[in-house]
């Protein structure tokens, strides 16, 4: 029966959201810290943002040395 | 009347009246931890100064638009898939081996990179394993792994060869073990086709993420089945999720030509990457080593680079000549595929 099935979709909503509005959480301050506490460790061994070497660069080409 | 499984007093009405209730105390509970914003916080940082990274590689050989591809963990191969075929390329030498998979949306290297997953419009998820031998016959070792009854959208093995997680335009995902192809969860709760999912690093437990149709992004807990926690803050499809590399973070793009940063732990989004000159949706995402860069792939043909704190887009990738299917970081950080509807991948660094 179609009640049946709406009231069982219902019950599962409320249950849902009982679990989500439950659950711990943090300060956005505290949050955005954590995040760019992450971004500064890492900052120096990421490559995209420091750029490496072309020598240590696997994808960047190394010139060739022409011999006149 | 029948009214089988009411609690005692519980009607319709008062199960949506609750429902209201509880989504109104959602609201209120994410507000009180909003005392500020990520770019406020982020202004002590120091600015990004420009990105020297462009095209080093062009990869040609699929004949046709490029949905998918995915890293080797050896940082050399790919797997990439187009509506004809899908091949692994070795981008040094630019030369493909053809694997027996066509009308694949989702492909993904298994950790050993010893196989490889591909799945689409056939509702199925297969895994083939490699071969050196260029003669082996790769169709009669194809294994069908998982089924679905729509679409397979996205597909990733978990931390080993044998289980592995897919999404589908069936609305749901689940996972999978690889050897007897036995469904071992699934994960029920959007309400229109997913789109894609993401595997949180390992580091941080056993949960993902999935977006899709319904403008939703889900975190699941892969044990119990159970969402943990929902999003909705897009105005169109989400076309991709993907976690921030500490595992506290996830970021989205959308339809809606944006891109969105969610923190798990605050529970809420905490920045939205956009800009009135960006009108084309975003179709893919990815971090950079640290977490600080957003790589975005848009419909209309660019790739832009966000600075993930402070909010701002860094730089512009142009190349492609068509829509820009997914962006990749290398495991090792060094460059980004990318796959795109001009028949191409782009390595860049």
């Amino acid at each position: 029966m179609s009640t049946n099935n709406n009231i069982a979709q219902a019950r599962k909503l409320v249950e849902q959201l009982r679990i989500e509005a439950g659950i711990e959480r943090i300060k956005v301050s505290k949050a955005a810290a954590d995040l760019m506490s992450y971004c500064e460790q890492h900052a120096r061994s990421d490559p995209l943002l420091v750029g490496v070497p072309t020598s240590e660069n696997p994808f960047k080409d190394k010139k060739p040395c022409i011999i006149l | 009347m029948a009214c089988q499984g009411l609690q005692k007093g519980e009607t319709l009405a008062s199960l949506k009246t609750e429902s209201d209730g509880l989504k109104k105390k959602l609201e209120v509970e994410r507000g009180k931890l909003n005392d500020v914003e990520l770019h406020q916080v982020a202004e002590k940082t120091e600015v990004l100064g420009a990105l020297s990274i462009k095209t080093r590689r062009v990869l040609k050989g699929h004949g046709a638009k490029v949905l998918c591809m995915d890293w080797c963990k050896d940082k050399r191969r790919l797997v990439s898939s187009s509506q004809v075929r899908t091949s692994t390329d070795l981008w040094t030498r630019e030369h493909g081996v053809s694997l027996p998979c066509t009308w694949v949306m989702a492909c993904a290297y298994a950790p050993s990179g010893c196989a490889v997953a591909c799945g689409g419009l056939d509702n199925k998820c297969s895994v083939i394993p490699l071969s050196l031998d260029k003669d082996e016959n790769l169709a009669a070792k194809k294994k069908s792994v998982a089924m679905h009854t729509n679409y397979v959208s996205g597909c990733t093995f978990t931390n080993s060869d044998m289980q592995m997680l897919t999404s589908s335009g069936d609305g749901t995902c689940a996972l999978w073990d690889v050897e007897s192809g036995q469904l071992l969860q699934s994960f029920h709760g959007h309400t229109a086709d997913v789109l894609s999912l993401d595997l949180a690093p390992s580091e941080t437990g056993n949960t993902f993420v999935s977006g899709g149709c319904d403008r939703k992004a889900n975190v699941w807990d892969m044990r119990s089945g159970q969402n943990i926690q929902s999003f909705e803050s897009h105005e169109s499809d989400i076309n991709c999720v993907k976690y921030y590399p500490s595992g506290d973070a996830f970021a989205s793009a959308s339809d809606d030509a944006t891109c969105r940063f969610y923190d798990l732990r605050a529970d809420r989004e905490v920045a939205v990457y956009q800009k009135d000159s960006i009108v084309f949706g975003a179709s893919t995402v990815d971090f950079s080593l640290s977490g600080r860069l957003l790589f975005a792939g848009y419909n209309d043909y660019t790739i832009n680079a966000w600075d993930v704190l402070k909010g701002n887009r860094v730089s512009i990738l142009f190349g492609h000549e068509n829509r820009v299917s997914r962006v990749k970081l290398s495991p090792d950080g060094t460059a980004i595929c990318s796959a795109s509807w001009d028949n191409t991948l782009r390595i860049w660094a």
